[in-house]
Parts: C-alpha cells; sequence; structure tokens
C-alpha cells in the first residue's frame, strides 16, 4: 500500500512572502495628522458654519461683497486657506484609507487614487489660487 | 445486556448498531444546526447551507452538536478540533455570525426564548481560504504571526542562570501571553476581510506579547515591521477583535498600546 501517491501539496510553507518592512514613518505620520487635523477643522468649519449661515442675518446676507469684505482682512484669508488645505488633505487621506481597504485589485486600486491624487491637487490648488489672487474690483 | 429477540432474524437491534445515534437524553431540545458547507471535489463548487437536526442537552457545546452530526448524521462534514477544552485553538468558527469556538459556546446560551424553535448557524471564519467546510487555509494567519518575529531575540551572551524580570515588568504582557492562535480575532477584523495583506490582530497581539518583555531586545524591529502599511495603522479600532477573542484578551487594546510605542519613540 502506498501513501505517497497524493502530490504533496505543502509548498514552501515557510518561504517569506512579505516584503522587508519599508522603514518609513508615512503612515504613522498621516495617521497623526488625521486626529490632529479633525480636531482643527471641529473649530474651523462649525466656526464658518456659523459665521455664514447664523450671524446676523445667517445666509441671507451673503453675496459678492459679503466674501469680498471679508477675505480682504488677512485673517480671514488665512482662516479659508487653512481650512481648505486641512480639509482637502484630511478628506483625501481618508478617502486613500477607504480606497486601500476596500479595492480589491491593485489595477483597481492604482486608478482610484491617481483620480483621488488629481482630484485633490485641483481642488487645492484652484482654491489657494483664488484666495490669493482675488480681486475684489473684479466686476468693474 | 439481553440477546436480540428472534423475531427479525439479521436486523440488529439499534443500540448495537454503532451508526445509529444514541438515543435522545433526557431533557434534550431539538435545535436545527445550519451549516455552510463546502466541498472542492463536489460536483457543486459554490458553498452552500446545510440543516440538521439534532438533539441537544442546554449545557451542550456548539462542538458536541457537530460531533453528533459526522458520527451519526453526516460523516463527510469537515471541521477541525483537538482539545475541546478551549485551549488548542482548532476549532473557531463563525457561530450565528459571531466568531467563537466551538468547544466553548453553549446551547443554553444559543436557544430562542419562548419554547420557539432554535436554529444555530456554523460557518468558517471569514476572510481566509475555504478548503472544505469549517476548514480554512490558516497560511496566511501564521505568515502574517511568523513576519513579526514571535520569539525571544537578544544580543550577546547568553546568561548562565534564568533571565530574571520583576513581576511588574510581567504583568506589562500578561494579557498578550494568553493568545492560543485561533485566529477568532483576525477574521473577525472587516480590514482583514478586504485586505489580507494586513497583519491582522493576533500577529499584533503576539509583537505586542515581546515588545513589551524587558528581557527582548527586539522591540525597534518588531516595531518597525508593524509600522508598516499593512501594519498597526490600518487599525479602524472597531473592537470585533476584543470581542470575538475566546480568552479575553484585550486586544484592541493591545493594539493602541503599540501605537502609542511608536507615536512616542519616533515622533
Amino acid at each position: 500500500m502506498s501513501v505517497t501517491d497524493a502530490p504533496f501539496s505543502v509548498d514552501k510553507p515557510r518561504s517569506p512572502q512579505r516584503p522587508a518592512a519599508r522603514r518609513s514613518n508615512f503612515e504613522l505620520y498621516s495617521w497623526l495628522f488625521m486626529r490632529l487635523s479633525g480636531l482643527l477643522l471641529v473649530f474651523l468649519v462649525l466656526g464658518h458654519l456659523l459665521i455664514m449661515l447664523f450671524l446676523d442675518d445667517g445666509v441671507q446676507r451673503i453675496n459678492f461683497a459679503f466674501v469680498a469684505g471679508r477675505w480682504a482682512s488677512p485673517f480671514w484669508q488665512f482662516w479659508d486657506l487653512t481650512m481648505l488645505w486641512l480639509a482637502g488633505l484630511h478628506g483625501g487621506n481618508g478617502l486613500r484609507t477607504v480606497i486601500n481597504d476596500y479595492a480589491r485589485k491593485d489595477q483597481t486600486r492604482f486608478w482610484l487614487k491617481m483620480l483621488l491624487y488629481v482630484s485633490m491637487i485641483v481642488t487645492i490648488a484652484v482654491g489657494t489660487f483664488v484666495l490669493f489672487t482675488f480681486d475684489p474690483n473684479i466686476g468693474n | 445486556m439481553s440477546a436480540p429477540t428472534t423475531e427479525k432474524p439479521g436486523t440488529d437491534d439499534s443500540r448495537n448498531d454503532p451508526a445509529a445515534p444514541p438515543p435522545a437524553p433526557e431533557g434534550s431540545v431539538v435545535v436545527t444546526v445550519k451549516i455552510r458547507r463546502y466541498n472542492p471535489e463536489g460536483d457543486a463548487d459554490e458553498p452552500y447551507w446545510e440543516s440538521f437536526d439534532v438533539p441537544a442537552l442546554p449545557t451542550d457545546r456548539v462542538l458536541n452538536l457537530l460531533h453528533h452530526v459526522k458520527w451519526y448524521l453526516d460523516g463527510t462534514l469537515a471541521f477541525r478540533r483537538s482539545c475541546a477544552h478551549g485551549i488548542c485553538g482548532s476549532d473557531a468558527m463563525r457561530i450565528n455570525g459571531i466568531n467563537r469556538l466551538a468547544c466553548k459556546v453553549l446551547i443554553k446560551d444559543l436557544l430562542a426564548g419562548g419554547g420557539k424553535h432554535t436554529t444555530i448557524s456554523i460557518e468558517p471564519i471569514k476572510g481566509l481560504p475555504v478548503e472544505k467546510d469549517l476548514i480554512v487555509d490558516m497560511e496566511p494567519f501564521f505568515e502574517a504571526y511568523r513576519a513579526v518575529k514571535p520569539y525571544l531575540v537578544t544580543t550577546g551572551n547568553e546568561p548562565t542562570r534564568e533571565r530574571l524580570q520583576s513581576s511588574a515588568d510581567r504583568a506589562r504582557f500578561d494579557d498578550t501571553t494568553k493568545c492560543i492562535l485561533c485566529a477568532a480575532c483576525t477574521t473577525s477584523c472587516p480590514v482583514f476581510w478586504t485586505e489580507g495583506s494586513y497583519f491582522g490582530p493576533a500577529a499584533i497581539v503576539n509583537a505586542h506579547r515581546f515588545i513589551f518583555d524587558s528581557r527582548d531586545e527586539g522591540a525597534e524591529e518588531r516595531l518597525d515591521i508593524l509600522n508598516d502599511n499593512e501594519g498597526v495603522w490600518r487599525c479602524r479600532t472597531t473592537f470585533n477583535c476584543t470581542d470575538a477573542c475566546p480568552r479575553g484578551i484585550q486586544v484592541t487594546q493591545a493594539i493602541q498600546e503599540v501605537k502609542r510605542a511608536l507615536l512616542f519613540r519616533r515622533v
């Protein structure tokens, strides 16, 4: 009676399959960034919503002049710039995590991330451009 | 034992037939055991559900029901079990949708109240390739386990006496020494389900056991490994692992402690 007829199917069970650690702190910093930017954004976004929607006449008084008036002050320019960058990076990093977790194929993951990065760069770049080059007399 | 009656020559009394189920014990109720089955060599290549009606005592464990099915109803049912006392970690499975050891779940905790009929669903643990019925290929799980170097790493000459440790130092990693590598935590983790390259809670727990051991000198190396893309930063703190652990290890807390060690040693 032979017991060796069946092929021995356990192929090198101890062969390393995992690439060596990359010694990069990127994931650590992005994890930390999510927590810190989240805290800041709570303050920035709630403040923004309060000013835009509730104070004085709330949403009724918002027009071109109101926005131009706020952006005349470097303080509000800085507020909006910080909010734009933090929200863009925080949301983008969150989506990157979701794509990492849920994309099954390497190809899908790669292209979804490319789409995400391009849209992040475009949004943040256009927003920053407008904030720095805003001309209150554009209509005249 | 009395001889069989001579009225039916050739037919065995059911009590003498080893394949016949034993009489249902007093106080038992019939429950339906719904098992997720898969036979790679069968006609149907897809997993399917199969139900068995099994007499169960409230003090029985789910493993007893599986034994009843395998021994008396369908011998082709495949599942792992070894010690049957919650130590070997062989029989982790999804019982009513939650990862548990079949040998530690009592039927009385699963019985439907109000005299209603009880159905218990049993599936293989998720996220690992199913080989047959409730048996999964554990190799990806053990590959992640080996990758964190779960052994004592030291430098220099070996001491001539044992490596001494204070009880406070021993208590630091006491919780994570309890792991029996049953994979209940790792296969309850939603990140592991969708992305099998994540180390998973069990590997991190076993890294924690050595990272916080005062006698070990490989902590930096292990922290580097867990700082990787597939390491602790993928944890979403859903606490599924802590809930699943049959040994009561605070798995999520162990993962958070590794995160904290990474954060404050390196930032």
